[in-house]
């Protein structure tokens, strides 16, 4: 029951209808795990491999975070919209970077219980 | 490490206040590593530890060299900048103190999380600093060859 299924990000993208901005070619990622945290000294201490990093920061220093913690993908909530910069670097780096109107509560929250498996993949 | 042959070695400049470039020491650093094969968790590590120091110097220095010394078993990360320098260690390395001025915490930084991170992911880790002066860390990281 608690054992981890890993579910891949483009299932996520569709479960949760996110929007895909950069990284459509590397979405057949798994996701291990996640993190929500805006500090980026608190994500890099705290995240691990694999994670959805779950934020609203918006600045280009997140791509940097992502790629040297080899996380999966980043969500931003809220309907926030990214820096330019932020996605050109995204693209460069290979980094997913998907973008959620719900707010980081609501996402975390069906990430969890869909990776934990306490829902079924119906849909 | 005296004793350690080094297989490779190479020093990175990083000027204080440049944030635009801010990690790209850090991210050529993870993937010299990458390049020689070095363990995935020990390349985490070191580019964990090298990128905090970098954004260190840039928040708070005026310029700084970042060594990089790789051996078959470890790797050592040594920075050396000009800058502010710390007058209270100890109370500069707790969680949660930061001097970071209002535009560096709109970038993400400022938790005062940086220092014990690299204390945490560093096998070794020593730091002295002269205020005024400058910092100066040093880091192992060490894995199975
Ligand atoms: N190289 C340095 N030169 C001068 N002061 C420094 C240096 N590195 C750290 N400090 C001082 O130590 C404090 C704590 O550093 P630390 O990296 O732990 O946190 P931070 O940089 O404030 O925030 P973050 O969590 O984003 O790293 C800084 O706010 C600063 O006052
Ligand atoms: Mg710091």
């Amino acid at each position: 029951m608690t054992e981890t299924s890993p579910i891949d990000l483009s299932t996520l993208v569709r479960l949760l209808q996110l929007q895909v901005r950069t990284g459509a070619d590397r979405l057949d990622r798994p996701v291990r795990g996640g993190y929500v945290g805006d500090l980026l000294s608190d994500v890099m201490g705290n995240s691990h491999e694999g994670d959805l990093w779950i934020t609203r920061q918006v600045h280009p220093n997140i791509v940097a975070v992502a790629s040297l913690k080899d996380l999966a993908a980043i969500v931003l909530v809220n309907g926030s919209e990214p820096a330019p910069e932020t996605l050109t670097k995204a693209e460069a780096e290979g980094i997913p970077v998907l973008l959620a109107e719900e707010s980081a509560f609501a996402v975390a929250g069906k990430v969890y219980a869909l990776i934990t498996g306490a829902v079924q993949i119906a849909t | 490490m005296a004793d350690e042959p080094l297989i490779y070695e190479n020093q990175f400049n990083v000027q204080g206040g440049n944030f635009n470039d801010a990690g790209k020491v850090a991210s050529h650093i993870k993937a010299i590593l990458k390049g020689f094969g070095i363990p995935s968790e020990a390349v985490r590590k070191t580019a964990l530890v090298a990128y905090e120091s970098e954004i260190n110097i840039v928040s708070y220095a005026r310029k700084g060299v970042i060594h990089l010394r790789l051996a078959r078993d470890q790797v050592v990360i040594e920075t050396i900048d000009e800058g502010l320098g710390i007058a209270d260690i100890e109370l500069a390395m707790q969680e949660g103190y930061s001097t970071a001025t209002d535009k560096i915490r709109e970038m993400g930084f400022g938790a005062g999380m940086g220092l014990a991170n690299i204390r945490n992911f560093s096998d070794i880790f020593q730091i002295s600093s002269e205020p005024g002066k400058g910092t100066s860390l040093k880091m192992i990281i060490k894995w199975r060859p």
